[in-house]
Protein backbone atom coordinates (compact mmCIF):
# COMPACT_ATOMS: atom_id res chain seq x y z
CA UNK A 1 0.00 0.00 0.00
CA UNK A 2 1.30 3.44 -0.87
CA UNK A 3 2.15 6.15 1.58
CA UNK A 4 -0.36 8.98 1.81
CA UNK A 5 0.31 11.86 -0.58
CA UNK A 6 0.41 15.28 0.96
CA UNK A 7 2.49 18.42 0.93
CA UNK A 8 4.32 17.94 4.21
CA UNK A 9 5.12 14.32 4.84
CA UNK A 10 8.07 12.82 6.67
CA UNK A 11 8.77 9.23 5.82
CA UNK A 12 10.57 6.53 7.79
CA UNK A 13 11.53 3.87 5.27
CA UNK A 14 11.49 0.12 5.64
CA UNK A 15 15.12 -0.25 6.60
CA UNK A 16 15.19 2.64 9.09
CA UNK A 17 15.29 2.01 12.84
CA UNK A 18 14.75 4.91 15.23
CA UNK A 19 15.00 4.86 19.01
CA UNK A 20 13.88 7.98 20.85
CA UNK A 21 11.27 10.72 20.82
CA UNK A 22 9.74 11.98 17.58
CA UNK A 23 7.83 15.26 17.47
CA UNK A 24 7.17 17.82 14.75
CA UNK A 25 4.66 19.71 12.65
CA UNK A 26 4.11 17.56 9.59
CA UNK A 27 2.48 14.25 8.79
CA UNK A 28 4.51 11.10 9.31
CA UNK A 29 4.56 7.80 7.45
CA UNK A 30 6.36 4.96 9.22
CA UNK A 31 7.29 1.82 7.35
CA UNK A 32 10.34 1.08 9.47
CA UNK A 33 10.88 0.46 13.18
CA UNK A 34 10.43 3.02 15.93
CA UNK A 35 10.97 2.56 19.62
CA UNK A 36 10.17 5.42 22.00
CA UNK A 37 7.40 7.96 21.44
CA UNK A 38 5.73 9.80 18.56
CA UNK A 39 4.01 13.10 19.30
CA UNK A 40 2.43 14.90 16.34
CA UNK A 41 -0.76 16.20 17.90
CA UNK A 42 -1.89 18.39 15.00
CA UNK A 43 -0.93 15.96 12.25
CA UNK A 44 -1.48 12.44 11.05
CA UNK A 45 0.64 9.35 11.59
CA UNK A 46 0.42 6.34 9.30
CA UNK A 47 2.06 3.08 10.33
CA UNK A 48 2.67 1.29 7.02
CA UNK A 49 2.33 -2.45 6.45
CA UNK A 50 6.00 -3.03 7.27
CA UNK A 51 6.00 -0.64 10.22
CA UNK A 52 6.89 -1.93 13.67
CA UNK A 53 6.28 0.65 16.35
CA UNK A 54 7.02 0.09 20.00
CA UNK A 55 5.98 3.47 21.25
CA UNK A 56 3.16 5.63 22.51
CA UNK A 57 1.71 7.54 19.57
CA UNK A 58 -0.22 10.82 19.84
CA UNK A 59 -1.59 12.48 16.70
CA UNK A 60 -4.68 14.07 15.23
CA UNK A 61 -5.37 10.99 13.15
CA UNK A 62 -3.64 7.62 13.14
CA UNK A 63 -3.81 4.90 10.50
CA UNK A 64 -2.34 1.50 11.36
CA UNK A 65 -1.49 -1.11 8.76
CA UNK A 66 1.47 -2.65 10.59
CA UNK A 67 2.34 -3.59 14.14
CA UNK A 68 2.08 -1.34 17.18
CA UNK A 69 2.99 -2.18 20.74
CA UNK A 70 2.03 0.85 22.81
CA UNK A 71 -0.77 3.29 23.46
CA UNK A 72 -2.46 5.18 20.61
CA UNK A 73 -4.09 8.57 21.19
CA UNK A 74 -5.85 10.13 18.21
CA UNK A 75 -7.63 13.39 18.91
CA UNK A 76 -9.77 12.92 15.80
CA UNK A 77 -9.76 9.47 14.22
CA UNK A 78 -8.09 6.05 14.44
CA UNK A 79 -8.15 3.62 11.50
CA UNK A 80 -7.11 0.03 12.04
CA UNK A 81 -6.67 -1.56 8.63
CA UNK A 82 -7.01 -5.30 8.04
CA UNK A 83 -3.30 -6.02 8.58
CA UNK A 84 -3.08 -4.01 11.82
CA UNK A 85 -1.85 -5.69 14.98
CA UNK A 86 -2.20 -3.38 17.97
CA UNK A 87 -1.35 -4.25 21.54
CA UNK A 88 -2.07 -1.32 23.81
CA UNK A 89 -4.79 1.04 24.95
CA UNK A 90 -6.38 3.36 22.42
CA UNK A 91 -8.08 6.70 22.97
CA UNK A 92 -9.89 8.47 20.16
CA UNK A 93 -13.07 10.24 19.13
CA UNK A 94 -13.78 7.99 16.19
CA UNK A 95 -12.50 4.53 15.38
CA UNK A 96 -12.74 2.38 12.26
CA UNK A 97 -11.69 -1.24 12.37
CA UNK A 98 -11.37 -3.35 9.23
CA UNK A 99 -12.16 -7.04 9.20
CA UNK A 100 -8.98 -8.89 10.21
CA UNK A 101 -7.46 -6.19 12.39
CA UNK A 102 -6.21 -7.33 15.78
CA UNK A 103 -6.59 -5.14 18.85
CA UNK A 104 -5.68 -6.08 22.36
CA UNK A 105 -6.35 -3.37 24.91
CA UNK A 106 -8.75 -0.84 26.27
CA UNK A 107 -10.76 1.35 23.91
CA UNK A 108 -11.71 4.76 25.20
CA UNK A 109 -13.98 6.74 22.90
CA UNK A 110 -13.85 10.40 23.90
CA UNK A 111 -16.95 12.03 22.58
CA UNK A 112 -17.09 15.63 21.44
CA UNK A 113 -20.45 17.40 21.65
CA UNK A 114 -22.30 14.11 21.88
CA UNK A 115 -20.56 12.65 18.84
CA UNK A 116 -18.43 9.52 18.80
CA UNK A 117 -18.60 6.56 16.50
CA UNK A 118 -16.96 3.27 15.79
CA UNK A 119 -17.33 1.94 12.28
CA UNK A 120 -16.25 -1.18 10.49
CA UNK B 1 9.33 -26.06 19.46
CA UNK B 2 6.46 -27.57 17.57
CA UNK B 3 6.08 -26.61 13.93
CA UNK B 4 3.25 -24.53 12.53
CA UNK B 5 1.91 -27.70 10.94
CA UNK B 6 0.89 -28.89 14.41
CA UNK B 7 -1.51 -25.99 14.53
CA UNK B 8 -3.34 -27.12 11.44
CA UNK B 9 -5.58 -29.44 13.47
CA UNK B 10 -7.22 -26.28 14.73
CA UNK B 11 -8.28 -25.29 11.25
CA UNK B 12 -10.75 -26.71 8.80
CA UNK B 13 -9.26 -28.09 5.61
CA UNK B 14 -10.29 -26.45 2.37
CA UNK B 15 -13.59 -27.72 1.08
CA UNK B 16 -16.34 -26.85 -1.32
CA UNK B 17 -18.14 -25.23 1.56
CA UNK B 18 -15.16 -22.92 2.09
CA UNK B 19 -15.06 -22.08 -1.58
CA UNK B 20 -18.74 -21.26 -1.53
CA UNK B 21 -18.22 -18.96 1.44
CA UNK B 22 -15.16 -17.15 0.09
CA UNK B 23 -16.96 -13.92 0.85
CA UNK B 24 -17.80 -14.08 4.54
CA UNK B 25 -21.54 -13.96 4.93
CA UNK B 26 -23.17 -12.17 7.82
CA UNK B 27 -26.15 -13.79 9.49
CA UNK B 28 -28.39 -12.36 12.16
CA UNK B 29 -29.79 -14.15 15.17
CA UNK B 30 -31.62 -13.28 18.34
CA UNK B 31 -29.70 -13.87 21.57
CA UNK B 32 -31.31 -14.22 24.98
CA UNK B 33 -27.89 -13.95 26.63
CA UNK B 34 -27.12 -10.65 24.91
CA UNK B 35 -30.61 -9.50 25.92
CA UNK B 36 -29.73 -10.11 29.58
CA UNK B 37 -26.37 -8.36 29.16
CA UNK B 38 -28.05 -5.39 27.46
CA UNK B 39 -30.46 -5.03 30.37
CA UNK B 40 -27.46 -4.54 32.67
CA UNK B 41 -25.71 -2.21 30.22
CA UNK B 42 -28.85 -0.08 29.95
CA UNK B 43 -29.45 0.14 33.68
CA UNK B 44 -25.94 1.04 34.88
CA UNK B 45 -23.17 3.42 33.91
CA UNK B 46 -19.41 3.16 33.61
CA UNK B 47 -19.19 -0.62 33.44
CA UNK B 48 -16.03 -2.42 32.27
CA UNK B 49 -16.73 -4.85 29.44
CA UNK B 50 -14.19 -7.37 28.17
CA UNK B 51 -14.86 -8.69 24.66
CA UNK B 52 -12.82 -11.81 24.04
CA UNK B 53 -13.90 -12.37 20.45
CA UNK B 54 -12.32 -11.07 17.26
CA UNK B 55 -11.99 -7.29 17.34
CA UNK B 56 -15.39 -5.81 16.48
CA UNK B 57 -16.07 -2.13 15.83
CA UNK B 58 -19.79 -2.86 16.31
CA UNK B 59 -19.23 -4.12 19.83
CA UNK B 60 -16.92 -1.25 20.76
CA UNK B 61 -19.54 1.20 19.51
CA UNK B 62 -22.35 -0.59 21.34
CA UNK B 63 -20.55 -0.52 24.68
CA UNK B 64 -19.04 2.95 24.44
CA UNK B 65 -22.31 4.47 23.17
CA UNK B 66 -23.88 3.22 26.39
CA UNK B 67 -21.15 4.98 28.38
CA UNK B 68 -19.15 1.89 29.27
CA UNK B 69 -15.47 1.02 28.94
CA UNK B 70 -14.58 -1.53 26.29
CA UNK B 71 -11.63 -3.91 26.36
CA UNK B 72 -10.73 -6.15 23.41
CA UNK B 73 -8.67 -9.31 23.64
CA UNK B 74 -8.85 -11.82 20.78
CA UNK B 75 -7.85 -14.89 22.76
CA UNK B 76 -8.47 -17.51 20.08
CA UNK B 77 -6.00 -15.87 17.77
CA UNK B 78 -3.56 -15.28 20.62
CA UNK B 79 -3.77 -18.96 21.64
CA UNK B 80 -2.55 -20.05 18.21
CA UNK B 81 0.78 -18.23 18.45
CA UNK B 82 3.39 -20.84 17.49
CA UNK B 83 5.65 -19.66 20.33
CA UNK B 84 3.18 -21.06 22.87
CA UNK B 85 3.39 -24.60 21.60
CA UNK B 86 5.50 -27.16 23.40
CA UNK B 87 6.36 -30.73 22.52
CA UNK B 88 6.45 -33.19 25.38
CA UNK B 89 6.05 -36.94 25.85
CA UNK B 90 2.29 -36.64 25.50
CA UNK B 91 2.63 -34.83 22.17
CA UNK B 92 2.14 -31.21 21.18
CA UNK B 93 0.27 -28.92 23.52
CA UNK B 94 0.06 -25.28 24.51
CA UNK B 95 1.93 -23.86 27.47
CA UNK B 96 -1.00 -22.54 29.53
CA UNK B 97 1.27 -20.76 32.01
CA UNK B 98 3.03 -18.84 29.26
CA UNK B 99 -0.32 -18.13 27.61
CA UNK B 100 -1.70 -16.60 30.80
CA UNK B 101 1.54 -14.70 31.42
CA UNK B 102 1.00 -12.96 28.07
CA UNK B 103 -2.80 -12.72 27.95
CA UNK B 104 -5.63 -11.69 30.28
CA UNK B 105 -3.20 -9.61 32.28
CA UNK B 106 -5.69 -7.41 34.15
CA UNK B 107 -6.19 -6.63 37.84
CA UNK B 108 -8.49 -8.88 39.82
CA UNK B 109 -12.07 -7.65 39.92
CA UNK B 110 -11.60 -5.41 36.88
CA UNK B 111 -14.63 -6.36 34.79
CA UNK B 112 -18.39 -6.20 35.18
CA UNK B 113 -19.09 -8.17 32.02
CA UNK B 114 -17.05 -10.69 30.02
CA UNK B 115 -18.15 -11.84 26.58
CA UNK B 116 -16.46 -15.17 26.04
CA UNK B 117 -18.59 -16.06 23.00
CA UNK B 118 -17.69 -19.49 21.54
CA UNK B 119 -14.04 -19.53 22.61
CA UNK B 120 -14.16 -22.69 24.80
CA UNK B 121 -15.34 -24.82 21.87
CA UNK B 122 -12.46 -23.77 19.63
CA UNK B 123 -9.61 -23.32 22.08
CA UNK B 124 -6.89 -25.85 22.90
CA UNK B 125 -8.17 -28.13 25.69
CA UNK B 126 -5.32 -27.32 28.09
CA UNK B 127 -6.21 -23.61 28.02
CA UNK B 128 -9.95 -23.76 28.65
CA UNK B 129 -10.11 -24.29 32.42
CA UNK B 130 -7.16 -22.01 33.28
CA UNK B 131 -8.75 -19.28 31.15
CA UNK B 132 -12.13 -19.63 32.90
CA UNK B 133 -10.38 -19.57 36.30
CA UNK B 134 -8.48 -16.41 35.35
CA UNK B 135 -11.70 -14.75 34.18
CA UNK B 136 -13.40 -15.65 37.46
CA UNK B 137 -10.67 -13.68 39.27
CA UNK B 138 -10.97 -10.72 36.93
CA UNK B 139 -14.75 -10.43 37.17
CA UNK B 140 -16.22 -8.37 39.96
CA UNK B 141 -18.48 -10.20 42.42
CA UNK B 142 -21.88 -10.22 40.72
CA UNK B 143 -20.24 -9.76 37.31
CA UNK B 144 -21.64 -11.56 34.26
CA UNK B 145 -19.98 -13.86 31.75
CA UNK B 146 -21.65 -14.96 28.53
CA UNK B 147 -20.45 -18.01 26.61
CA UNK B 148 -21.81 -20.02 23.70
CA UNK B 149 -21.47 -23.80 23.47
CA UNK B 150 -22.36 -26.10 20.61
CA UNK B 151 -24.78 -28.93 21.27
CA UNK B 152 -23.91 -32.52 20.41
CA UNK B 153 -25.72 -32.14 17.10
CA UNK B 154 -23.02 -29.80 15.86
CA UNK B 155 -20.47 -31.44 13.58
CA UNK B 156 -16.72 -30.74 13.52
CA UNK B 157 -17.19 -28.52 10.49
CA UNK B 158 -19.60 -26.20 12.28
CA UNK B 159 -18.74 -22.69 11.22
CA UNK B 160 -16.74 -20.65 13.69
CA UNK B 161 -18.37 -17.24 13.99
CA UNK B 162 -17.40 -13.91 15.39
CA UNK B 163 -20.23 -12.00 16.98
CA UNK B 164 -21.21 -8.39 16.52
CA UNK B 165 -23.83 -6.92 18.83
CA UNK B 166 -26.27 -5.02 16.63
CA UNK B 167 -29.17 -4.44 19.01
CA UNK B 168 -30.56 -5.09 22.45
CA UNK B 169 -30.84 -8.82 21.83
CA UNK B 170 -29.55 -9.12 18.28
CA UNK B 171 -26.26 -10.48 17.00
CA UNK B 172 -24.69 -10.47 13.59
CA UNK B 173 -22.56 -13.55 12.97
CA UNK B 174 -19.61 -13.52 10.62
CA UNK B 175 -17.42 -16.49 9.78
CA UNK B 176 -13.98 -16.32 11.39
CA UNK B 177 -11.04 -16.83 9.08
CA UNK B 178 -7.46 -15.86 9.67
CA UNK B 179 -3.97 -16.83 8.64
CA UNK B 180 -1.45 -18.34 11.00
CA UNK B 181 1.77 -16.38 11.53
CA UNK B 182 3.97 -16.88 8.48
CA UNK B 183 1.14 -18.23 6.33
CA UNK B 184 -0.89 -16.40 3.74
CA UNK B 185 -3.92 -18.68 3.41
CA UNK B 186 -6.79 -17.79 5.69
CA UNK B 187 -8.62 -20.65 7.33
CA UNK B 188 -11.53 -21.11 9.64
CA UNK B 189 -10.93 -22.64 13.09
CA UNK B 190 -12.26 -26.14 13.66
CA UNK B 191 -14.62 -27.13 16.46
CA UNK B 192 -12.41 -28.88 19.01
CA UNK B 193 -15.01 -30.53 21.21
CA UNK B 194 -18.59 -30.40 22.42
CA UNK B 195 -19.21 -29.86 26.12
CA UNK B 196 -22.26 -31.46 27.67
CA UNK B 197 -24.25 -29.66 30.36
CA UNK B 198 -22.36 -31.36 33.17
CA UNK B 199 -19.01 -30.37 31.72
CA UNK B 200 -20.20 -26.80 31.42
CA UNK B 201 -21.39 -26.77 35.01
CA UNK B 202 -18.01 -28.13 36.13
CA UNK B 203 -16.23 -25.52 34.06
CA UNK B 204 -18.10 -22.76 35.89
CA UNK B 205 -18.10 -24.54 39.25
CA UNK B 206 -16.71 -21.53 41.12
CA UNK B 207 -19.37 -19.14 39.85
CA UNK B 208 -22.43 -18.27 41.92
CA UNK B 209 -25.08 -19.15 39.35
CA UNK B 210 -25.47 -20.48 35.84
CA UNK B 211 -28.32 -20.05 33.37
CA UNK B 212 -28.78 -21.92 30.07
CA UNK B 213 -30.61 -20.59 27.02
CA UNK B 214 -31.23 -23.07 24.25
CA UNK B 215 -31.08 -21.64 20.75
CA UNK B 216 -32.25 -23.15 17.48
CA UNK B 217 -28.87 -23.23 15.79
CA UNK B 218 -27.27 -26.04 17.87
CA UNK B 219 -25.98 -23.49 20.36
CA UNK B 220 -26.52 -23.23 24.10
CA UNK B 221 -26.03 -19.77 25.47
CA UNK B 222 -24.69 -19.83 29.01
CA UNK B 223 -24.84 -16.84 31.32
CA UNK B 224 -22.94 -17.17 34.59
CA UNK B 225 -22.71 -14.82 37.53
CA UNK B 226 -19.52 -14.52 39.55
Amino acid sequence: MDAPQSGELARVGKSVVIKGEISGSEDLYVDGAIEGSIDLRSHSVTIGPNGKVKASVSAKSIVVQGKVDGSLTASDRLDLRKTAVVTGDVTTQRIAIEEGAFLKGKVDIQKEAGKGTATS
Amino acid sequence: MASVSNLMKFFRSSSNQDAASATPQKLSRRSSGVGEISRVLNSQEGLCVLDIGATSANNIRYFTDHGHKSYSDDLLRASLEPGLRVQDEAGASVDSKKFLDENLVYPNGQFDIVLLWNLPDYMEESLVKPTIDRLWSQLKPGGLLLAFFHTRDAGPDSTCYRYHVTGTDMLEMQQVKFALPGQSEKRSPRLQRVFNNRHIENLFHDFASIKFFLARDNIREVLVVR
